[in-house]
């Protein structure tokens, strides 16, 4: 199983759970398997046309995936994997 | 280290008074004589005196950064005092920047205090960070963290970021000169409403200290050119789970600021880039739109109006017109309790979110829908002063 974290702002569409296990072997799957349990979730991390968006930033433990294989990287078990929206707040 | 700050120690000296106030920074061989100096010769823009501007102005200038800038165009509210700890009950009306100003010449005279009362934009940046080595990042919107990004990266400022939300941070230090900047990790802001700021999502009140203690740890080593600094790495706070990660950042050589064949050459409309007003601007009225008053005197006629809340549970405990609660984010899978033959007036905190909740609604079919405009917060201004505000 691949750990995914969830950060706060997206909490709210997973049952307020901070991380969700998937079974996966790529960055691909992974994602489609989160959202298709949280359909919610899926317009925050998928546009219209099903891309990735382009302020959601996804991790395969410290790399980002962009400068990996994006989302045919493969995954195994153990591995974690981070969604990393912008937040602006400093106020 | 690769960054382009170049202080000038030799031009800079400490009197008895300085040195006995520095002693424990002059005794410890990472500072010394020199780097306190230097952290006098430095001359450091925090943009933004709230929340994480706050721990930042206070540990810089009592640290004897030499000359603190501070762009802020607010007045101190009481919201503010649960986190924003440069300002006191007494400064509620105040302008952050005398407010701020004052404490920090109180815990440091020597400090040269610069107030730039102004809002950061596009006209003014780059003038104003060709005056400072440092640039820190203490705002709370899209539109001005891109706007100060990329003048760090036209002016060759280093740009030492942090970012919060509700207990979760981010810190990194952008733009230096061989390092990732902000649009190198986010080439776009996402699009306005889908991340909600801190007036709406609230934010632990000791969040920004962490973070903004974080961001003038960064500032102090890029002066002293010790340590390892931020660069290429994100830090992620989770102060719930007091987790701190850590993720590579890399310099995006397509980056449209900082790439090798960049697009962004001067400085843009940040408000358009970012497809919004500003989070915080109140939203237009419109025909469709109801004010406090006329909503008074239909309920108090008996008019058989049906009042939605689109707010959150935990905000309708604090207060409520009896309405009937169905968060914005739930609408779209319970608006079948809702009867599209009445009259809806839709209410959230200040009229964003209902504003959403009536065009939702409209376009799902309901005729006769309504916005209250300026919300519950209007209703405890303008018909129950006795209200609760928040
Ligand atoms: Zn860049």
């Amino acid at each position: 199983m691949t750990k995914i974290h969830i950060p706060t702002p997206l909490r709210q569409y997973t049952g307020k759970q901070a991380a969700v296990e998937v079974k996966a072997s790529n960055i691909g799957e992974a994602l489609s398997g989160l959202v298709t349990s949280h359909p919610d979730l899926r317009r925050h991390l998928y546009t219209d046309e099903g891309k990735l968006r382009a302020f959601v930033n996804v991790y395969l433990n410290d790399e980002d995936v962009r400068y990996l294989q994006k989302e045919a990287t493969s995954v195994s078990d153990g591995d974690n994997i981070s969604i990393v929206p912008s937040i602006a707040g400093g106020r | 280290m690769a960054t382009a700050i170049d202080v000038k120690p030799e031009t800079v000296t400490l009197n008895n008074d300085e040195i006995l106030r520095y002693s424990r920074h002059l005794i410890m061989p990472e500072v010394g004589m020199e780097g306190q100096l230097k952290l006098k010769a430095a001359k450091v823009l925090c943009v933004g005196a709230g929340g994480l501007g706050s721990p930042l102005a206070l540990y810089l200038g009592a640290a004897g950064v030499g000359t603190l800038g501070i762009v802020d165009f607010d007045v101190v509210d009481f919201t503010n005092l649960q986190r924003q700890i440069i300002h006191t009950t007494a400064d509620v009306g105040r302008k952050k920047l005398d407010s701020a100003a004052e404490k920090i010449k109180a815990i440091n005279p020597f400090v040269n205090i610069r107030k730039i009362d102004t809002r950061l934009s596009s006209e003014n940046a780059l003038e104003l960070f060709k005056e400072f080595d440092i640039i820190a990042d203490g705002t709370d919107n899209f539109p001005t963290r891109y706007l100060t990004n990329d003048a760090c990266v036209l002016s060759g400022k280093p740009n030492v970021y942090a970012s919060i939300f509700r207990f979760e941070g981010q810190a990194s230090v952008f733009a230096t000169k061989d390092g990732p900047c902000y649009r190198c990790l986010y080439p776009e802001p996402p699009p306005p409403g889908l991340v909600p700021s801190c007036a709406e999502g609230g934010v632990l009140g000791i969040l920004p200290g962490l973070l903004g203690v974080i961001q003038a740890t960064e500032v102090i080593k890029l002066i002293l050119k010790t340590g390892d600094p931020l660069i290429g790495r994100l830090l992620l706070v989770d102060a719930l789970g007091m987790k701190f990660r850590e993720l590579k950042l890399r310099k995006n050589p397509d980056c449209p600021v900082c790439g090798k064949n960049p697009t962004i050459k001067e400085l843009i409309d940040y408000n358009e880039f970012c497809g919004i007003r500003g989070e915080e601007m109140p939203v237009e009225t419109t025909n469709a739109d109801i004010s406090v008053e006329e909503l008074k005197r239909r309920l108090d006629a008996g008019d058989d109006l049906f009042v939605l809340d689109v707010r959150e549970p935990h905000e309708y405990q604090i207060c409520n017109i009896n309405g009937h609660l169905i968060p914005l984010g739930d609408l779209p899978k319970r608006v079948n309790e809702l009867d599209p033959n009445k009259e809806i007036v839709a209410h959230c905190r200040s009229g964003a979110r209902s504003a959403k909740a009536a065009d939702f609604l409209r376009n799902a079919g309901f005729h006769n829908v309504h916005n209250l405009a300026g919300g519950i917060l209007a209703w405890a201004d303008r018909i129950d002063p006795k209200m609760a505000k928040y």
